[in-house]
């Protein structure tokens, strides 16, 4: 069977692609870059952060590329002005939130986007203390900005160990493990995904990080070996 | 106490009952859990975890989400204060400052004889009763409370309210008989709607519904019959059929009035929607908050059930359908439906991205009908009287009436049903006037807008309040006098939304938070022009990229506000950047 093709026009580039293409894929072939955050080629997209939005022709509210498909005869803005005012207020509320220091692609869009986070100054900031409660990884959650792609490959998307999920609701959502358990206490696995995944700083090797801080190797090897472990639950 | 010294012995039962069902159980399970305990510790999370096989972190997560589960001990009974802006427009904050000045202890704190904890919670749907208070299960009407000992030690539950009909149609023999009476309904012409519809086809009930022109008493308006007929088209078995009794909008109290006054209207509903798109499941969730309603309805189905009105060939029609009750655990976000959907299958209440929509994909992934409680009623008293007679009043575009939702600087709070087209200012002079001069009026609840004292010739139809930029939502008409602190309110407005935001999107997890900061200081008198601009950005950002309808409404009444009365940001005229 063949497949059915769509047309629209992205930026003013005429594109063909299957029906069923998300916007997001259709701009990759019409060599328009729309940014992603949340967005992982090997993770269920959620269209969270909603950084990737455009402007559809016609439609209601501006579309989030990675998780709508392109539809025939679409003509789509992927720097208009209102996609351009939505993106920007949306990265200077996440800088003004999340620690993003060690993130350099999201320090380049909030530079691209003219952003100016201090308009927030004196708002709440995500700012929970790191957790180092295991030999092979440190979640510093300051610089978590809830992409969720962790909790997608500890379950259903990777690993199915789901030691992982949230607590809190709405800003104060965080990732959290079973009543806030050291994850040695949990069905993790140490499998590093999640590390993997992690866009930001917020999961970082241990390994990595001793050696950061200038730890000798022998020691960095010391307190980084797993134990076995107890009382799981 | 501790967890060791808990008796799990006592789950037993709850895990046997509830395991076969799996995950789908989860809130079920856990309600009846901490009905045991008071709250849901870690030992007992595990236990329910084992048995319905659910992920224990998944587990947290769904505790964590809801209010209304504590994972610590609480008092012995929770007393929850109202301070959503109805209530904050009324005095509600101020009685959460005197009951817990009286107690010696903070919002969110238990008492030190282990008696008593008190919480600040958003909307109650006791609007009419404003300020009001849930005390355990009992819901209080305070205003003009005297001290907290006399309503906490002894609380008086509040009645039904003031109910008013013009004509009375769906509000029927509302608080008439004994509402859970199946004889007693009958008598008022109960069931009517339902035998013409099994004397007919589904198609038949289908195409009534649709030439009724009736739209969705939600808030969002959709044709219910075209609702019906995507449902009995779509592919998969099997269908389900659920009512969404989540009524949470502030402002909104007219479904828990329909639960407690009519609830066999709403069964009759449901059955007419289940024949009409082919289900014989169906789900009634009912939030959380709303104790009472939920017994009422409880008793309704067993009663119906008896009757014979649900289960196996119900009236020799050949036609199964049965109904389970749910209970939310307070959570506005989930009376949107697909974070309904979510709830009943056991999980935080994060809104799907659509498509795909619920009539080929809802609960369980299966073709879903979700309809509002209201919704239900007009279809029943359109089963029993015609189409032609709902169209007979209303206009074009909106057909029938509407109940109403009265609150604030009114001389009748309560519940109204009228005629849809007729004007605010009617609309007013039936809950008899205004009190005090008017300042605003909030339509539509607290995603709705402001309307200012010009707009009382606003026509009260959905296709009426759209041309002019409102929205009729669920019906809320909130009446705001000039004595009152509008910033107060704009504040309150402002803290519903980041209270409620599930935190599933960035702009509405953030958003949300920006927009309190920002109207924070509208109420220290310390708002910027800078600070207008934010709020505006933020405003369209929440507007324009939010998942769902929470997220994409949080800043309509509060900006409506900003051009309604802009002395209220403490700047003489409305900002036109």
């Amino acid at each position: 069977m063949s497949e059915k093709y769509i047309q629209l026009t992205i930026d003013g580039t005429p594109i063909s692609v299957p029906a069923g293409t998300t916007i997001l894929d259709a701009a990759k072939e019409a060599d328009v870059e729309i940014p992603v955050l949340c967005y992982f080629a090997h993770t269920t997209a959620n269209g969270l952060c909603r950084l990737c939005v455009v402007e559809v022709e016609g439609a209601r509210m501006l579309q989030a590329a990675c998780v709508v498909a392109a539809q025939d005869g679409a003509v789509v803005h992927t720097r208009s002005p209102k996609v351009e005012r939505a993106r920007r207020t949306l990265l200077e509320m996440l800088a003004s939130t999340v620690d993003i220091s060690e993130s350099p692609e999201l320090q380049a869009l909030v530079a691209e986007y003219e952003c100016f986070p201090e308009r927030f100054e004196g708002g709440k900031k995500r700012q929970p203390v790191v957790i180092d409660d295991n030999p092979v990884y440190l979640r510093d959650y300051s610089q978590c900005v809830m992409c969720w792609r962790c909790v997608q490959v500890c379950a259903d998307d990777a690993q199915f160990t789901y030691a992982l999920n949230f607590s809190g609701r709405g800003f104060d959502t965080q990732i959290a493990t079973f009543f806030d358990k050291p994850l040695t206490e949990t069905t993790c696995v140490f499998c590093g995904n999640c590390i993997g995944v992690c866009p930001t700083g917020a999961l970082k090797a241990k390994r990595e990080y001793l050696i950061e801080q200038g730890v000798a190797p022998e020691q960095v090897l010391e307190l980084t070996r797993l134990k076995g472990r107890k009382n799981r639950t | 106490m501790t967890s060791q010294q808990l008796n799990l012995g006592e789950l037993k039962p709850v895990l046997e009952q509830y395991a076969t069902g799996g995950r789908s159980q989860l809130l079920p399970a856990l309600w009846a859990a901490q009905n045991i305990y008071g709250y849901l510790s870690e030992p007992v999370a595990v236990a329910i975890g084992k048995a319905l096989k659910v992920p224990l972190a998944d587990i947290y997560g769904v505790i964590e989400f809801y209010t209304m589960f504590y994972k610590e001990p609480v008092g012995d009974t929770v007393v929850r204060i109202c301070v959503s802006p109805v209530c904050t427009q009324r005095g509600g904050r101020e009685i959460l400052d005197s009951v817990c000045e009286h107690f010696d202890i903070m919002p969110g704190e238990t008492t030190s004889d282990g008696r008593y904890m008190v919480e600040a919670v958003e909307c109650l749907g006791l609007c009419d009763f404003s300020p009001s208070a849930l005390v355990g299960e009992v819901p209080v009407a305070l205003d003009g409370a005297s001290d907290p000992k006399s309503w906490i030690l002894s609380p008086n539950p509040a009645p039904l309210g003031h109910l008013e009909g013009d004509p009375y149609w769906l509000l029927g023999s509302c608080g008439q008989v004994d509402p859970t009476e199946v004889a007693a309904y009958e008598g008022c012409g109960g069931f009517m709607g339902l035998k013409r519809a099994l004397q007919n086809s589904p198609e038949f009930v289908i195409e009534e519904i649709t030439k009724s022109g009736l739209l969705g008493r939600g808030g969002a308006a959709f044709p219910t019959g075209v609702k019906w007929k995507f449902t009995s088209q779509a592919a998969g078995e099997p269908k389900y059929m659920v009512c969404n009794a989540d009524e949470s909008e502030p402002g909104t109290f007219k479904d828990r009035v329909l639960m407690e006054g009519y609830p066999l209207s709403i069964i009759e509903g449901m059955v007419i929607a289940a024949y009409a798109v082919g289900s014989h499941q169906g789900y009634l969730f009912i939030r959380g908050e709303y104790m009472r309603a939920q017994n009422i309805m409880q008793k309704s189905l067993e009663n119906a059930r008896a009757a014979g009105y649900l289960g196996k060939n119900i009236l020799d029609s050949g036609f199964d359908f049965d109904i389970e009750m749910r209970s939310g655990a307070g959570a506005y976000v989930c009376g949107e439906e697909t974070a309904l959907f979510e709830s009943i299958e056991g999980k935080r209440g994060f809104p799907r991205l659509k498509p795909p929509y619920p009539t080929d994909q809802g609960l369980f992934g299966k073709p879903t009908d979700i309809n509002n409680v209201e919704t239900l009623c007009a279809a029943t008293w359109i089963m029993a009287n015609g189409a032609d007679a709902f169209r007979s009043m209303g206009t074009e575009g909106s057909a029938g009436t509407k109940v109403y939702c009265l609150s604030g600087d009114i001389a009748k709070p309560g519940v109204y049903e009228l005629p849809l087209g007729i004007t605010l200012g009617e609309i007013l002079q039936k809950a008899g006037g205004v009190q005090g001069e008017l300042r605003g009026v909030l339509i539509g609840g607290a995603a709705g807008t402001f309307a200012g004292p010009d707009d009382l010739d606003l026509e009260m139809s959905f296709e009426g309040l759209a041309e002019n930029k409102y929205f009729l939502g669920s019906g809320v008409v909130n009446v705001i006098n000039t004595e009152r602190d509008m910033r107060q309110i704009l504040y309150s407005l402002a803290h519903f939304f980041a209270h409620e935001s599930c935190g599933k999107c960035f702009p509405c997890q953030l958003g949300t938070q920006r927009q309190l900061e920002i109207m924070d200081k509208a109420v220290q008198g310390q708002l910027t022009n800078a600070d207008l601009v934010a709020l505006e950005d933020v405003g369209f950002a929440m507007a324009e990229t939010s998942i769902c309808g929470v997220g994409q409404m949080a800043s309509t009444a509060i900006l409506s506000a900003w051009e309604k009365c802009p002395d209220v940001f403490g700047l003489e005229e409305s900002f036109d950047g």
